[in-house]
């Protein structure tokens, strides 16, 4: 239809065969450049549009199976029932029953990560000696980098029997112990988005500060923390986010049996501890148990999207704000 | 009379009122400089332990034929071999897929992409994908590569699975890496009639190599660690033998069969060991932790070493 309107007299790819065809001044060479050119940067989109699939392909496998899912399991029962036995004949379908060992870890995990995270980034970007800094910076940087698992080996087989030594009575696995190497693996990625909004602050609002006669720890605790507030926040958040889909530290520290407790010193699954528990077994494709773990994935997709979201509007913000 | 001499003593006491708040708040201020100094502290000792822990139980495990065994019901004869091979030719294909996609996305956001909705489409897909937890990653292996590609457990579909997952860390550090470029060095290439192509390939890939190899590294050491994933796509099984060698095949130059053969990869492996109930495999379960730490740990280093050598060296 087009070509009837339009007549398209040079299809791309013959123009550079018939030079007679070309528009005033061109030459061939300047053309098959162009045709280059165009070709380069096709395939540079598409090098950027296979994260667009990615996200696509993530929502879709997981609707899917969630969908069919769902079909068979009421959304009711799912976010009421406060067991998660899929497995067993009597099955449930409590969410609530993982969800609590994902909030119980978060939860300790972020007791130690935001105190000790924001005092590290308070200390590095307002008080820490250049030397310091120079060392610590990257040090933190090599800490964040260490693989989960290894933290998972620390928590089970170090903290664990340290944490016995004063509480005899802690099971061997336990949130508690989980929850705490979370933390310490996380506080590498608060201090380090923390220390960055408060080095987004100003020389000169600090130096107003120094001027009325304040001194470092009045400077870093009533100007620059809350001109940072908002990049802090979303230091958390995305703690949070990172907390709640960590998935080894959980499964090999903390069990991998559903209770919905809120109690850290018990032992607990959290949402990645039981798709990791249920990839472990042999469960045919298309089964509900195999379904299960895709209807669990999908939850833990909308938390922390919810989480990132959050903290990627208010990092936005606090970039703008100056 | 009464007021010198009211305002002689008031002002004196008003100076050693003052001296002392300030002596108050330059204690604080040490008290503070002490708490962030005893953080780092506290790390360092982490990392101390986590170390210090797995180098006495790992040690008296690591020895020649812990590299070249395989793993066994034997705690004391079994070793890493199928996993670091595994480990590496997994890395091979993370890192073939990854870089190229990563690295021409990166250019294309910086360099090409338009101002429109398509743009901040990809922008936000990527910032989004990079807080995506790894275990979903998993999830979409699962039922993508496994089950839609029939690719099975195989190491293309844990290769291309990590890759997807280092995607973002490789977007990231390229774009940030020709951030840092002026502008007037793409004004004087055009000015010299470069076309957008040689501007990119002459100038903005040249000058950016040392952040995205920094990028680069930094994600295939993540990829070298990540467990999650590689479980879910059902991965973890016994594997005493090694994927058929490329050269394996006198008719081909290169086979690729080893593509789609069963694997283990180091933190498999490790994670195998830990949750064996019998004691003597914690021992193994360490040593390959060693390994593993090890491994990261040099290739972080190796980036950050990067980052700050080149940041000194190039000056604009």
């Amino acid at each position: 239809m087009m070509s009837s309107i339009l007549p398209l007299k040079h299809p791309p790819g013959t123009l550079a065969e018939t030079p007679g065809a070309l528009p005033q001044g061109w030459s061939a060479a300047r053309l098959r450049r162009r045709l280059a050119e165009r070709a380069i940067e096709t395939l540079l989109m598409l090098a950027a549009l296979v994260s667009v699939f990615t996200t696509a392909a993530i929502v879709a496998i997981l609707v899917w199976e969630s969908v069919v899912f769902f079909r068979t399991v009421p959304l009711l029962d799912f976010l009421t029932d406060t067991q998660w036995t899929p497995l067993f004949d009597d099955a449930h379908f409590g969410i609530i029953a993982l969800l609590s060992g994902t909030l119980t870890t978060t939860i300790v995990a972020l007791l130690v990560a935001v105190p000790l995270g924001t005092i590290l980034a308070i200390y590095l970007s307002e008080f820490a000696p250049f030397r310091v800094r120079e060392v610590a910076k990257p040090f933190l940087e090599l800490l964040g980098g260490i693989p989960t698992i290894v933290y998972g080996y620390f928590a089970l087989l170090f903290v664990t029997p340290v944490l016995q030594k004063i509480y005899p009575e802690l099971p061997g696995f336990n949130m508690l112990s989980a929850g705490l190497v979370m933390g310490i693996m996380i506080i590498p990625y608060v201090s380090s988005l923390s220390e960055d909004a408060m080095r987004a602050v100003p020389m000169h609002m600090r130096e107003a500060s120094y001027a009325m006669g304040a001194t470092r720890l009045q400077t870093a605790v009533f100007v620059v923390t809350p001109a940072a507030l908002s990049g802090l926040a979303s230091s958390y958040i995305l703690g949070i986010s990172r907390a709640v889909g960590e998935t080894m530290v959980v499964a090999i520290a903390a069990g991998m049996q559903p209770n919905f407790s809120f109690n850290p010193t018990e032992p607990a699954a959290t949402i990645t501890a039981y798709i990791v528990q249920v990839a472990l077994g042999d469960l045919p494709h298309g089964s509900i148990g195999y379904q299960t773990i895709f209807a669990a994935g999908l939850t833990l997709l909308l938390i922390t999207l919810v989480f990132n979201i959050l903290g990627h509007f208010l990092r936005k913000r606090f970039r703008e704000a100056y | 009379m009464i007021p010198k001499s009211i305002g002689a003593s008031s002002s004196e006491s008003g100076v050693a009122e003052m001296r002392r708040l300030i002596a108050r708040h330059k204690t604080w201020d040490w008290l503070f400089g002490l708490l962030g100094t005893l953080a780092l502290l506290f790390a360092t000792l982490v990392f101390a332990a986590l170390f210090g822990q797995m180098l006495i139980n790992g040690t008296p495990q690591l020895s020649w034929e812990f590299f070249t065994s395989f793993p066994s019901r034997r705690a004391a004869s079994a070793g890493i071999l199928s996993a670091w091979v595994g480990t590496i030719l997994v890395m091979l294909v993370t890192a073939v897929v990854a870089v190229p996609l990563g690295i021409g996305a990166g250019i294309y956001l910086e360099e090409y992409a338009r101002k429109n909705l398509l743009t901040d489409i990809i922008e936000i897909n990527v910032t989004n994908l990079a807080g995506v937890p790894s275990i979903i990653y998993g999830l979409l292996a699962l039922g993508l590569f496994v089950y839609q590609f029939g690719l099975g457990q195989s190491i293309a579909a844990a290769g291309l699975t990590l890759a997807l997952l280092i995607l973002p860390v490789v977007i990231v550090a390229t774009r940030e890496a020709i951030r840092t470029i002026p502008q007037n060095i793409r004004e004087g290439a055009y000015a010299c009639g470069s076309s957008k192509w040689q501007v990119v390939s002459h100038h903005i890939i040249p000058y950016s190599l040392p952040g995205i190899m920094t990028g680069v590294i930094i994600g295939l050491a993540r990829a070298i660690g990540e467990t999650a994933p590689i479980i879910t796509i059902g991965a973890l099984t016994f594997i005493a033998f090694l994927p058929p060698s490329p050269f394996s095949n006198p008719e081909q130059l290169i086979s690729f069969e080893w593509l789609l053969a069963p694997f283990t990869v180091m933190p498999i492996q490790m994670f195998n060991w830990i949750s064996r109930p019998e004691e003597a495999f914690q021992a193994n379960a360490a040593a390959a932790g060693l390994v593993l730490l090890v491994m990261t740990l040099s290739m972080n280093a190796l980036a950050i070493w990067i980052r700050y050598h080149f940041r000194k060296k190039i000056k604009w």
